[in-house]
């Protein structure tokens, strides 16, 4: 793979992506607004689980907060790649402009998976960003190299969870033509990220660990802040990732020998 | 010395595809149990096609014209038989092939909706690996073969569909592919729209010794662009060579319709021994086989006395018409 060649095209996908939403002013207006406004909702939501008792799950507010900071940039990083390029993985292949995709000289997951961005979801970024260091300083957390180091594997490996999952669903759509409601049902699913898994039965727990690795996406990074994380989590949210990545490519590459393309 | 470049040899291509009865209860059976079954749509084909060739790949609806396409450019992968494009296997699609084709679709577009085709140019570019220096020259240079100018700096989903085929086009050549496939390439267009379009294509041909396959169901872009033909009928090869054989074929007479001085030279002429088809007073409609044609004229205009004389083509449009429904022409 040739990595200027694709740093290159990546810089005229911003470029183009940017130009595309900034012709339509009023809309990322909105997009701006709704993504305070979430945060605000998020932040009074979980006030109110703990307004009676001071702990849900063995997790105090300040510390749930974490986890609300993860969920946004999480969120805010679905909203800017994942939203706009992996639901048009289901345009495309309804419509057969995967077609266009499949003859360019470039690795077609990397062009459906990044072509698109979404600038308002930046925001949600900075706010997620914002709010977190806003947890650090209430937390009294202490920031040091390995501290950096882990949260930064484990809100990496979180995005490769996340990111595969999206593109798994999506990729099906090879077969099964619509999967819009799976796709709801995923990010239904993601709210629940918003809450301490400690907080949920012995049984959600295990199915949000093992079906939908929902746990793995804020929980762990949340213990990392928290200096409650242990090794093997880590290693297992390493693991996870890596594990879910590689299959997203192989099922990508496998889906493809069936694309039948749409008719014209 | 000319070059194979495309090698179709026993090529067949089945897909599933799912039956449902008309009613609730038949789409409530289909949605429990869906019936599939495997079709056949290309059934052990086989051609040829040579570097710089313009060939027209002809055929109804659903005869399986663009299956073959997709298939010679790598967007679907053959049930059985093989393939060779420019000496590589298509659905393998390694970098260097892709960098020779180039398809183009009528009813398809790649081009982003919101932004000027420009946009889109510099894209392909950097996707195909040209710097900016060379992106602009071949900008300028395909542009100016187009004809199009300021279209492209308006946003696409302002620009009329003939513009926005031109820059479709662009978008799609700037790589400069020596094979080009173009599935009904002028669908939708206006008559001049598709005239430039054909007229570019001929010259892109001419100019690049690019190899054409072209599917379309204006009878004129095949007319006017390709000297070969392959006709397709229920996934077979009904027909493969020259279209100007096929349409001697297809219609061997000639209808002309001969004006006389008098109605006398006229009852003289319906008796002298050709088909007429008709005689109305002075005018008359005589049949001739396209290989007489000039011998029957000199004979007619030496004998009688003749005011005018009008040589009807039978139309294009009718004639190739037979050859979508019929299985095959030994020519």
């Amino acid at each position: 793979m040739n990595l200027r060649k694709y740093l290159k095209v990546y810089k005229k996908f911003i470029h183009t992506s940017l130009a595309s939403e900034l012709e339509y002013k009023t809309n990322i207006l909105v997009d701006l607004v709704t993504a305070i406004l979430s945060l605000i909702g998020s932040i009074f939501l979980l006030s109110i689980f703990f307004q009676n008792n001071g702990y849900i799950g063995g997790w105090e507010f300040e510390q749930a907060l974490i986890i609300q900071a993860i969920y946004t940039i999480l969120n805010g990083i679905t909203n800017t790649w994942f939203n706009p390029n992996l639901t048009e993985i289901v345009k495309h292949i309804r419509e057969g402009t995967l077609d266009f995709v499949l003859l360019k000289p470039i690795d077609s997951q990397f062009f459906i998976s990044l072509k698109k961005l979404n600038p308002s979801g930046f925001l949600e970024i900075m706010l997620g960003i914002l709010l977190l260091f806003f947890c650090i300083r209430i937390n009294q957390i202490n920031l040091n190299l390995s501290f950096l180091t882990l949260s930064l594997i484990t809100i990496s490996c979180s995005i490769c969870i996340l990111y595969s999952l999206w593109f798994f669903i999506s990729t099906s759509t090879i077969w099964f033509v619509k999967t819009w409601n799976a796709i709801e049902v995923l990010r239904s699913f993601l709210y629940i990220g918003r809450f301490p898994l400690n907080s949920f039965s012995l049984s959600l727990r295990i199915f949000f660990s093992i079906f939908i690795p929902i746990a793995f996406i804020t929980t762990i990074p949340s213990e990392v802040f928290l200096g409650d994380s242990q090794l093997w989590k880590i290693l297992l949210e390493v693991i996870v990732a890596t594990l879910f990545l590689i299959t997203s490519r192989k099922f990508w590459l496998f889906a493809l020998k069936f694309y039948s393309s749409a008719s014209s | 010395m000319v070059q194979n470049i495309i090698d179709v040899r026993n090529l067949s291509k089945s897909f599933n595809v799912s039956s449902k009865e008309p009613g609730l209860k038949g789409t409530i059976k289909h949605f429990f149990r869906r019936q599939t079954k495997s079709l056949k749509i290309i059934k052990d084909i086989s051609f040829e096609i040579n570097e710089g060739e313009i060939v027209g790949f002809l055929g109804a609806n659903g005869a399986g014209k663009t299956t073959i396409l997709k298939m010679l450019c790598g967007l679907i992968y053959p049930s059985e038989g093989s393939i060779l494009v420019s000496g590589y296997l298509p659905f393998r699609r390694k970098e260097n092939f892709l960098k020779n084709i180039t398809l183009i679709m009528g009813q398809k577009q790649q081009l982003i909706w919101d932004l000027p085709p420009i946009e889109s140019f510099y894209l392909n570019a950097s996707i195909y690996g040209l710097d900016k220096f060379e992106a602009k020259k071949r900008i300028k240079k395909l542009s100016e073969m187009l004809e199009i100018d300021e279209e492209l700096f308006i946003p696409v989903r302002k620009l009329s569909l003939g513009q926005r085929m031109k820059s479709e086009l662009l978008a799609a050549l700037i790589h400069e592919p020596n094979i080009l496939f173009l599935d009904e390439p002028t669908l939708g267009l206006d008559i001049n729209a598709q005239r430039n379009l054909r007229k570019f294509l001929h010259k892109y041909n001419k100019d690049t010794n690019a190899t054409i396959c072209l599917t379309s169901h204006y009878m004129k872009d095949i007319t006017s662009l390709c000297k070969r033909v392959i006709c397709v009928h229920e996934g077979k090869i009904s027909y493969d060579g020259k279209l100007d054989l096929l349409l001697k074929k297809l219609s061997p007479v000639k209808e002309i319709l001969i004006v006389c001085r008098s109605e006398e030279d006229a009852i003289k002429l319906e008796k002298s021994g050709f088909t007429v088809k008709n005689k109305i007073k002075n005018e008359i409609t005589i049949k001739i086989e396209n290989n007489s044609i000039t011998s029957s004229l000199k004979t007619i205009l030496n004998t009688f006395d003749i005011e005018d004389l009008f040589i009807n083509e039978p139309p294009i449009d009718e004639v190739i018409g037979k050859v979508l429904i019929k299985k095959d022409y030994d020519i």
